[in-house]
C-alpha cells in the first residue's frame, strides 16, 4: 500500500522520481523524449533543406562563376573545422556513454571538451568571415569580385553578381549553421551545469542523450555544407 | 567500437579534401557527395544511435524526413535540369 510515511511520495508505487506521472514507465519517457527530439531534427532538415535546394539549383545555373567563388574561401580552414566537428561528435557520444556507466569525471570532461572544440569552430568560422570581409566578399553595397577568372576556363571572368549570389548563400548557410552552434554550446553549459551538479544517474541522463542528437545533427549539416561550398572546382 | 567510426569520418574528410584537388571532371561532385553521406550515415546510426533503436515509430520519422528532403531536391533539381530553354 502506500507509504506515507515518505515526505512528498504519496503514489500507490514507488517509482523513479525522475519518471513522469503521464509516463507507463521510464522507458516509455525516454522514447517520447527521444522521438520528440527527431521530429524536431526532422523540421531542422527542412529548415535546410530549403537551403541546400536554392543553393544546389543556383550551383547548377551558375557553375563556372560559384566555382571562382568557391576557390576564393579556405578549403583548409573548411576541412579543420570539419574535423573539429567530428572529435566533438565523439566526445558528445563519449559523455553518453559515461552518464551510461556513472563516470562523472568522464562525463564533465567529455562535456567541457565539446564545448572547447565548439568555440574553436566557431574560431575559425570567425577567422574565415573577417577574411571574406577584408576582401569585399560580403554581399552588399562593398561587394567586389572583378577580374577572378573561371576554374578551367582562364580567358574568362566570373560574374560578380552571380559570386554575389554565392556568397549569400555561403553566409547564410554557414551563418545559420553557426547559430545552431551557438545553441548548442548554450544547451551544453546547461547539461555541464547540471551534470556537475550530480542530476544524471545510469536510470537518467535523458537530456545529454537528446542533447546529443541536436549536436550530431548540426555535425551532419556541417558535413554536407563543407564539400558543397569548399570544394566545387579545386582542381584546376 | 565510437573509435572507429570516429576514425572512419576523420579519413573520410581527409579523402575528399584530397580528392577535390582531382580532377575528376564531373564525378568530383558525386565523389564528394557519396563520401558526405556515408559520413552522415555513420553518425546518424551510431553516434545517433539509430542503429540498435526498437521503436519502430523512430525509425519511420527518420525515413520520412530523408523521403520529404528527397522529393525537395530532387524534383527541384530535375524541374531544373529538364528545362530545355536557355
Amino acid at each position: 500500500m502506500s507509504d506515507s510515511t515518505v515526505v512528498g511520495l504519496h503514489h500507490e508505487e514507488q517509482h523513479h522520481p525522475e519518471l513522469l506521472h503521464h509516463f507507463a514507465e521510464p522507458q516509455q519517457q525516454r522514447d517520447a523524449a527521444s522521438l520528440g527530439m527527431w521530429i524536431f531534427l526532422a523540421t531542422e532538415v527542412m529548415f535546410f533543406g530549403g537551403l541546400f535546394c536554392a543553393y544546389l539549383i543556383y550551383r547548377r545555373l551558375y557553375f563556372g562563376d560559384f566555382g571562382a567563388a568557391s576557390k576564393s574561401i579556405d578549403a583548409t580552414l573548411g576541412a579543420t573545422n570539419t574535423a573539429v566537428l567530428i572529435c566533438s561528435s565523439l566526445t558528445v557520444v563519449l559523455a553518453v556513454w559515461a552518464a551510461q556507466i556513472a563516470l562523472r569525471k568522464l562525463l564533465i570532461g567529455s562535456l567541457i571538451v565539446t564545448m572547447l572544440l565548439g568555440m574553436v569552430f566557431l574560431g575559425i568560422k570567425g577567422k574565415e568571415y573577417k577574411d571574406k570581409f577584408e576582401e569585399h566578399h560580403v554581399p552588399g553595397a562593398s561587394f567586389s569580385f572583378d577580374h577572378v577568372p573561371i576554374p578551367g576556363h582562364p580567358d574568362q571572368y566570373a560574374n560578380p553578381r552571380h559570386a554575389e549570389i554565392f556568397f549569400a548563400l555561403y553566409f547564410i548557410m554557414t551563418g545559420l549553421h553557426a547559430l545552431h552552434m551557438i545553441i548548442g554550446l548554450g544547451l551544453f553549459a546547461w547539461l555541464l551545469y547540471m551534470a556537475w551538479k550530480g542530476r544524471f544517474t545510469p536510470e537518467y541522463h535523458t537530456p545529454i542523450e537528446i542533447g546529443g542528437l541536436y549536436w550530431h545533427f548540426v555535425d551532419i549539416v556541417w558535413i554536407y555544407l563543407f564539400p558543397l561550398l569548399y570544394l566545387i572546382d579545386r582542381h584546376p | 567500437m565510437y573509435f572507429s567510426v570516429w576514425a572512419a569520418l576523420l579519413l573520410g574528410t581527409f579523402i575528399t579534401y584530397k580528392v577535390a584537388y582531382l580532377d575528376l571532371g564531373r564525378f568530383n561532385a558525386a565523389v564528394a557527395l557519396t563520401i558526405a553521406t556515408i559520413k552522415a550515415l555513420l553518425v546518424a546510426l551510431f553516434f545517433m544511435h539509430i542503429k540498435g533503436a526498437h521503436e519502430k515509430l523512430l525509425k519511420l520519422v527518420v525515413v520520412s524526413t530523408l523521403f520529404f528532403l528527397f522529393i525537395l531536391l530532387v524534383l527541384s533539381m530535375a524541374d531544373y535540369g529538364t528545362r530545355t530553354w536557355s
